[in-house]
């Protein structure tokens, strides 16, 4: 998959992540995070992120983030939906279940 | 419970209520814009929250749209949930989205069978072909009544006492209880009106409705008290159970206690009596003597 626009999903309540996901200049998975919970979590945060994305064959994008409390498969689930919306890619391909 | 797709801080806590059923819902709480996003989240928390033994479902859309479908091939594949058409209006629904499961669960090496589905009834249509719905698949464990677009069907509004239901409601549950499947009543959207919501409770359990749909926790703690036995129905019930152990023990084919002839029915309720006492946790196995 290849980012080819800007693309945001998720929202700003609580325990969830908004995630808007750009094209880079191809100097990999650049990560700008705003989190309530940095401290403790931002480094695991970063983690899932830039796994989900390499995960979906993704290995260039700006990606920033509002975090307020996201699960990580909260946080799995909005960067997946964002990237396949930066993608304009439908689900049609994505294998369910592995 | 209801519970809206696109909501992770609803869908992380369902679990925490003493319901004993959750929906997860992708369809009317989604906005369209958001039916990608919903179903995402719903699949990664439903592979993640330990939901303790309840039962999962998800509503999805339509399955004869391309959201439909991809809703199905997600849902499937978590393994975990029973399939909640939207809308049905007869027994071909059911088997056109049954075919639909079915080719999932071969593509993704699920036992064929194994996803269970619910009807949803919200039209006249719908309720007039009740039967064939219920008896159309083996899958189905429930009809459901959406009581919101029926009357809308009908071309009247909901009153107080749910008259303009009352037909709708008979109907699937006439169904339900002759295909052996779970008859379960509509939402209650003002959820202010505690006094409205346990009147309908009320009647709905008269009827023999199975359950109730419920939009907020502050919803279940009136269904639980309406459908919890009280004493002295469990008491009536465990002694109808100690006449019928005593008559089995003496070999006396007539029972009767407290005058009164204990038949096959009389049985029967009292059995459901003590199993609805027990599931509410107001009576435990060991106790008192019972079939």
């Amino acid at each position: 998959m290849k980012i080819k626009q800007s693309a945001v999903a998720g929202t700003m309540e609580s325990s969830d992540i908004m995630v808007t996901i750009a094209p880079s200049d191809g100097s990999g998975i650049q990560i700008e995070l705003n989190s309530t919970v940095e401290k403790q979590f931002g480094q695991e945060i970063r983690r899932v992120i830039r796994d989900t994305l390499t995960k979906l064959g993704i290995d260039s994008a700006s990606v920033t983030a509002v975090d307020k409390g996201a699960l990580n498969c909260v946080i799995h689930a909005r960067v997946e939906t964002a990237a396949h919306r930066a993608c304009g890619e439908n689900h049609a391909d994505y294998v369910w279940g592995e | 419970m209801f519970v809206p797709g696109n909501n992770p801080g609803m869908i992380r806590d369902a679990g925490i209520y003493d319901v004993d059923s959750i929906m997860f819902d992708l369809e009317d709480s989604v906005s369209v814009g958001e039916k990608d996003a919903a179903r995402f989240l719903v699949y990664e928390m439903l592979r993640t929250i330990d939901y303790h033994g309840k039962e999962l479902i998800v509503r999805v859309n339509s399955p004869d749209t391309g959201t439909g479908l991809e809703d199905l091939r997600a849902m499937v594949s978590t393994r975990r949930v029973a399939i909640r058409l939207p809308k049905t209006e007869c027994a071909e629904d059911v088997l056109g989205c049954e075919k639909k499961i079915a080719a999932i669960e071969r593509e993704r090496g699920i036992p064929e069978g194994s996803t269970r589905m619910m009807a949803a009834i919200e039209s006249a249509v719908g309720v007039l072909n009740a039967k064939e719905i219920a008896f159309s698949t083996k899958r189905l464990i429930g009809i459901a009544l959406g009581a919101e677009d029926y009357v809308t069907d009908l071309k009247t509004t909901r009153s107080a006492d749910g008259t303009e239901l009352l037909f709708a409601r008979c109907m699937i549950l006439q169904a339900a209880r002759a295909a052996g499947i779970d008859a379960i009543d509509s939402v209650y959207s003002d959820v202010d009106n505690e006094e409205g919501f346990r009147s309908e409770v009320a009647l709905i359990k008269q009827l023999g409705f199975d359950g109730k749909s419920i939009i907020n926790p502050r919803q279940i703690k009136p269904v639980q008290e309406i459908y919890t036995p009280t004493k002295k129905e469990i008491d009536r019930s465990l002694a109808v159970m100690d006449a019928i152990e005593e008559a089995r023990k003496k070999g006396s084919g007539v029972i009767a206690l407290n005058g009164k002839m204990i038949d096959k029915p009389v049985v029967a309720r009292a059995q459901r009596v003590l199993d609805l006492a027990r599931a509410a946790g107001v009576l435990k196995q060991e106790d008192k003597n019972e079939r």
